[in-house]
């Protein structure tokens, strides 16, 4: 008996100390935003944390991916970020997001100063990527390839900022779609079959005026002490659907509206799982009608200003109520459809005519009525255009805005792109507009893409800024919040940190007409041999009149003489 | 080329190039001509076929149903624009927003170099109105443009209502791959050119616009429309732009295969397809046809909104309702479904339209030239001059007057330099110098402008005649036919009716003056082919072409109002055939002139 006991004990211990050896931790939530143009903002957000050092290699995993974990420890990352969004934030309508990402696909990844060959590690890990997300990852070589100075530093702990161990791309013409979501899923504990991730059904997702999935891997620290540092897992999926087209104009959303399904179980391994909804600028219910009614309320710091959500827990047996089953129901009471003044806005164009040259505008709006703040704009644009910098110019309000900062870094044909980072300070109220010209290169035949009249891509610029904050930040990072508003580590209280992307250009290169490559091989050829050959025959050559051919007898001389090799009778 | 390298066979070619240049020059220009003609007869054209893959079998529907509720709106803005006494810009704003899209304005300013006694205007203040449709899942990297005018009047208030209604319709749908802009222009083309070049953010004109707010990328493709009428019998299909410009064929394609599939009729230059070619009017009617397209194009002005758009590489076309006393009548729910089958099928497009031919004529909607098959008649003209440079060359005889007393190139500087700067002041005078004719005379701006611009041209002819006492009539003579060689072959590669109307008249006198004709009947001739008057041909035969024949008081009047329209043309929207005439074409006719009075 006390042998069995001991067993037990034994067994108990060794499940505990297993248990301790892979601790983690799952929180997943979901955050509804009723937006002012009637639209509706969904954003998931998945949480696994993991007190690990991947870099010993680990064999076991159980909440956090093992595709991911070998990642890491294979090439050494220490943070990576990618994110695969389809269509455009509209700040003007929408507001800010609680996390920016541009159209198409990024991915910036820092890795461990341990790492001798950054290229080599960034080019094999941006293959494996690509092959987890089912994505066009490896079309990224040192073409769209940058290191920024300032503008993407490390979200985790760790103090090594050398930006020799960062790497930064985007590729602005990657569809995203069902291929890319299914694997983004697959890394969820719980996959698809159970919590939140139930709702996400592809089928609605992608009828929807924004899409965008993101996935985020970096250090944290263990506790408040940050004695240790853990893993943290975020993957986030934002979706806006579209009064118009999804909710059949009528003024009511539902959960089942635009997932087509309803909320049953938590997931069983998450510690929370938790859905909010923003209730900030409906107190007392003026505004829309929320059902069921939900007793938790909860306040939040989101993006400089406090907001009040209500609070579904579905932990709690109690929120899904007699039907066993949530369908968050709101429906719109008043209707409002004036254009936001966001703080910080950007836009960004392509300007002039003809296929020999442009200008790029960038223009950004501090609408804060007061306050001036910098802002870094980071600018990454494909050698193909080559850029005039000495055109560069900065103004605000009609004055020059001499920039603090600039980092620029020339672009090399066929090998590196131009890198612009500017640090500029945006003066209360104004529209700073950034320009400077570009020539457009002519590519070699066989670099065009095969639709080469469709245009070429020029991602995103970036703007990160610190913006002043309209209540006080929480610069407690340790203490409990929601996933949605403790992504960026705030660091002061009356600023908060902000990145806006803008929208990609399409750029029309000067194309040769290849429809017809034969035709003009064949004119281009004939008109060579034939035009220039025979006009620099008239122009070289003098003509004389033949004397009257010689007689018979000298002619045969002559052909015996050839035969010999001595010279010929004239 | 071994007939050029046997300097027998070489002499030879030079002698029957020599003796027979005359001869040969008169069967190049008849050819060139007949050529010409000829392109209008039915088998010798291609009949048009879609290029573009993306367009042509990909299916769409159409089930556009809000025509009447289009009608009503229409009415609805009727009522606003008369009650404001010009653009309702708040009631388009709230009526955009209301239907789903990010609304932005622009107000222009602009003041024309003198008073548009056509359109009586003068200091035109205006505001553009837009409304984005953001595609869903794009990235505002591509547009489509539908624009309506609000003009002044009664006209054209069923266009604008009509494309509310389409964006009220568009709105609901979920297949929107790129940015559609809904734009309200005031002021027709000074809206628009305002509007376009602040969305480039270029100024090529000078004018005064406010920047604009929102984008949608690079635009793709714009249709214009023009409806005045409930109900329709037709469609007019305008395709001349900005200097003779022309959109992709396959836009024109478009079109038309919508009308065939719906079920409307179309035209272009306002004339229905006819199917009797065999026929001498049948022929007749596509030579029309053709014959007003060229002389559209030679006009170089944009002849509805979409003109302008075509500088910035966007296809563009005006469609254009007629309602005529025809029996069969078409509805605006029907327009409405052709314009919702056009654009999703130009959404549904990869690259931008590049498929077909940019350079085409069309004796019919259904029948196309192409560059390769109208080129020659301009080349069978312009190769009578490159005769005639070889002729003088290898005939000394020719001007009386041997190359062996060769006086120098610098000799003839003073003729080129007189005839320029009269054509520099044929440019400048009659726009600088208004306010004093005004004082002096008593006419109005326009007209100042109009009778100083003749007056200065007649007055060139009177200029320069005693100032080459050094020059020999060879050496200017080669110099203009080479000139007038160049400039034709420029002209005629990016606007080839110009160039072919203006080698029509010039080529003659080019080849054959003389200073040894018969001096008055020379000149009454020279005179009679100046540019002035092929202009007034032009527009006598253009009113005849259009079945509106004036008569010569009329075409006079007419013909006044067209050179005021050119200089207006070149100063809004930087049209280039009044700098050409007056800058290049006719200081070269001047050098001919000179030649014929050399002593």
């Amino acid at each position: 008996m006390a042998a069995f006991r001991s067993n037990i004990f034994m067994l108990a211990f060794f499940l505990c100390g297993f248990s301790v050896f892979v601790t983690g931790d799952f929180q997943e939530e979901l955050v509804i935003k009723p937006l002012h143009s009637g639209d509706i903002y969904a954003s998931f957000q998945f949480r696994t944390q993991w007190d690990t050092d991947f870099l010993l290699g680990i064999s076991h995993y159980r909440l956090f991916p093992k595709s991911l974990g070998q990642v890491i420890s294979k090439f050494s990352v220490r943070e990576l970020h990618i994110s695969f969004t389809q269509g455009y934030w509209r700040t003007m309508q929408w507001g800010q997001p609680f996390l920016p990402s541009p159209p198409g696909a990024e991915l910036w990844v820092w890795f461990q100063d341990t790492v001798t060959d950054v290229d080599l590690a960034w080019k094999e890990l941006t293959n494996v990527l690509s092959g987890i997300f089912c994505a066009s990852l490896n079309f990224i070589d040192s073409t769209n390839t940058v290191q920024p100075s300032a503008s993407f530093k490390p979200l985790g702990v760790g103090n090594v900022t050398d930006q020799r161990f960062l790497r930064y791309a985007v590729l602005p013409r990657e569809i995203v779609c069902t291929e890319n979501l299914t694997p983004w899923k697959k890394l969820l504990p719980c996959g698809s079959k159970a919590g939140l991730a139930v709702l996400m059904k592809s089928e609605k997702l992608f009828h929807s005026s924004f899409h965008s999935q993101a996935l985020h891997i970096r250090p944290v620290c263990k506790d408040w002490q940050c004695k240790s540092t853990s893993w943290e897992l975020r993957q986030t999926l934002n979706v806006v659907f579209d009064l118009h087209t999804s909710g059949q104009g009528k003024r009511e959303w539902s959960l089942f509206k635009m997932f087509s399904r309803t909320l049953t179980e938590a997931c069983p391994l998450a510690s929370s799982s938790k859905v909010y909804v923003d209730i900030t600028d409906n107190p007392q219910g003026e505004l829309f009608e929320l059902s069921p009614a939900t007793p938790l309320v909860s306040q939040a710091v989101v993006l400089g200003d406090g907001r009040t959500y209500s609070v579904y827990d579905l932990t709690d047996h109690a929120t899904f109520g007699q039907t066993h089953s949530l369908n968050v129901l709101l429906r719109w009471r008043a209707a409002e459809r004036e254009m936001l003044r966001p703080l910080l806005h950007g836009e960004r164009y392509v300007a002039g005519y003809g296929l020999q040259t442009g200008e790029i505008h960038t223009l950004v709006y501090n609408n804060h009525p007061y306050r001036a703040f910098p802002v870094l704009l980071l600018d990454t644009v494909p050698w193909y255009l080559r850029l005039y910098i000495h055109t560069l110019t900065v103004t605000s309000k009609g004055r020059d805005n001499k920039p603090s900062y600039i980092h620029y870094q020339p672009s090399k044909d066929r090998l590196q792109p131009h890198l612009l980072e500017m640090l500029i300070q945006l003066p209360p109220n104004s529209v700073t507009e950034v320009t400077v010209q570009f020539e457009r290169a002519l590519l070699k035949w066989t670099e065009y893409t095969p639709d080469p009249n469709h245009g070429f891509y020029v991602g995103s610029s970036v703007i990160s800024a610190l913006v002043p904050s309209v209540v006080a930040m929480d610069t407690n990072n340790t203490q409990e919040r929601p996933l949605f508003s403790s992504f960026f580590p705030c660091k002061e209280e009356s600023t908060y940190f902000m990145r806006i992307y803008t929208e990609p250009l399409l750029v029309n290169l000067p194309t040769p007409d290849f429809s017809m490559p034969y035709n003009v091989i064949c004119l281009t050829c004939t008109v060579v041999a034939v035009g220039y050959g025979s006009l620099y025959n008239l122009l070289t050559r003098t003509f004389q009149v033949e004397e009257p051919s010689q007689g018979l007898a000298k002619r045969l001389a002559n052909i015996i003489r050839r035969l010999r090799g001595v010279p010929l009778l004239t | 080329m071994g007939l050029l390298s046997d300097p027998n066979r070489r002499r030879a070619l030079t002698n029957l190039l020599t003796r027979l240049n005359a001869p040969i020059c008169v069967v190049c220009y008849l050819a060139g001509v007949m050529w010409f003609m000829g392109l209008a007869f039915e088998p010798f054209t291609l009949r048009t076929y879609m290029s573009e893959n993306a367009m042509g079998s990909t299916m769409v529907e159409e089930h556009f149903p809000a025509g009447e509720r289009a009608l009503a709106t229409g009415r609805e803005f009727a009522a606003h624009k008369k009650k404001v006494g010009g653009m309702p810009v708040n009631w388009l704003v709230k009526t955009m927003e209301s239907r789903g899209l990010e609304v932005f304005t622009q107000s222009f300013t602009r003041k024309l170099p003198f008073p548009d006694e056509n359109k009586e205007r003068y200091l035109v203040r205006g505001t553009n109105v837009y409304g984005i449709l953001r595609a869903p899942r794009a990235s505002r990297t591509e547009a489509l443009v539908l624009t309506a005018p609000c003009s002044q009047g009664n006209a054209n208030n069923q266009a604008v209502g009509l494309l509310l209604g389409l964006a009220q319709y568009f709105r609901s749908q979920v297949y929107w791959a790129k940015d559609i802009i809904f734009l309200v222009n005031e002021h027709d083309l000074i809206g628009m050119q305002a509007w376009l070049e602040g969305y480039h953010h270029t100024n090529t004109t000078g004018g005064d616009w406010s920047p604009l707010h929102g984008r949608g990328g690079s635009i793709q493709a714009s249709l214009s429309l023009e409806l005045s009428s409930d109900v329709i019998t037709s469609l007019d299909l305008v395709l001349e732009g900005l200097n003779g410009q022309l959109p992709n064929l396959d836009l024109a394609n478009l079109f038309h295969a919508f009308c065939q599939k719906i079920g409307v009729l179309c035209t272009i230059q306002g004339k229905l397809q006819r199917n009797d070619w065999e026929s001498t009017s049948g022929y007749s009617h596509s030579a029309q046809t053709m014959m007003l397209m060229v002389l559209k194009q030679a006009s170089g002005r944009p002849w509805g909104d979409h003109g302008l758009f075509l500088r910035y590489h966007i296809e563009a076309a005006t469609i254009r309702g007629i309602n005529s006393f025809r029996q069969y009548k078409t509805d605006t729910t029907t327009i409405g479904r052709l314009l919702e089958g056009m654009y999703r099928k130009l959404n549904n497009l990869l690259e931008r339209l590049h498929q077909s031919y940019f350079f085409y004529l069309m004796p019919s909607l259904t029948r196309f030239v192409s560059i390769g098959y109208y080129m020659p008649a301009f080349g069978l003209l312009a190769v009578i001059l490159l005769l005639r440079v070889s002729f003088h060359l290898s005939d000394r005889r020719g001007l009386g007057v041997g190359l062996t007393r060769y006086p120098g190139v610098l000799s003839i500087l003073t003729p080129v330099v007189i005839s320029h700067m009269t054509g520099v002041a044929l440019y400048c005078l009659p726009v600088m110098s208004q306010e004093m004719a005004v004082q002096h005379f008593p006419v109005s701006e326009t007209e100042a402008v109009v009778l100083t611009a003749i007056a200065i041209y007649t007055a060139g002819l009177a200029l320069p005649h005693n100032t080459h006492r050094y020059t020999l009539p060879l050496v200017l003579k080669l110099v203009a036919l080479l000139y007038l060689a160049v400039l034709l072959g420029c002209t005629a590669l990016i606007n080839f009716s110009l160039g072919f109307i203006l080698a029509l008249s010039l080529v003659p006198i080019a080849a054959f003056i003389t200073p040894h004709t018969h001096k008055p009947l020379s000149a009454a001739i020279m005179v009679l082919l100046s540019p002035g008057c092929t202009l007034l041909y032009c527009v006598l035969i253009f009113q005849e072409l259009q079945e509106t024949p004036v008569s010569l008081q009329d075409g006079w009047m007419l013909f006044l109002s067209v050179i005021s329209q050119g200089i207006l043309d070149h100063s809004l929207y930087g049209s280039l055939v009044y700098p050409l005439l007056a800058l290049l074409i006719y200081p070269c006719w001047l050098l001919l002139w000179n030649i014929l009075f050399w002593k």
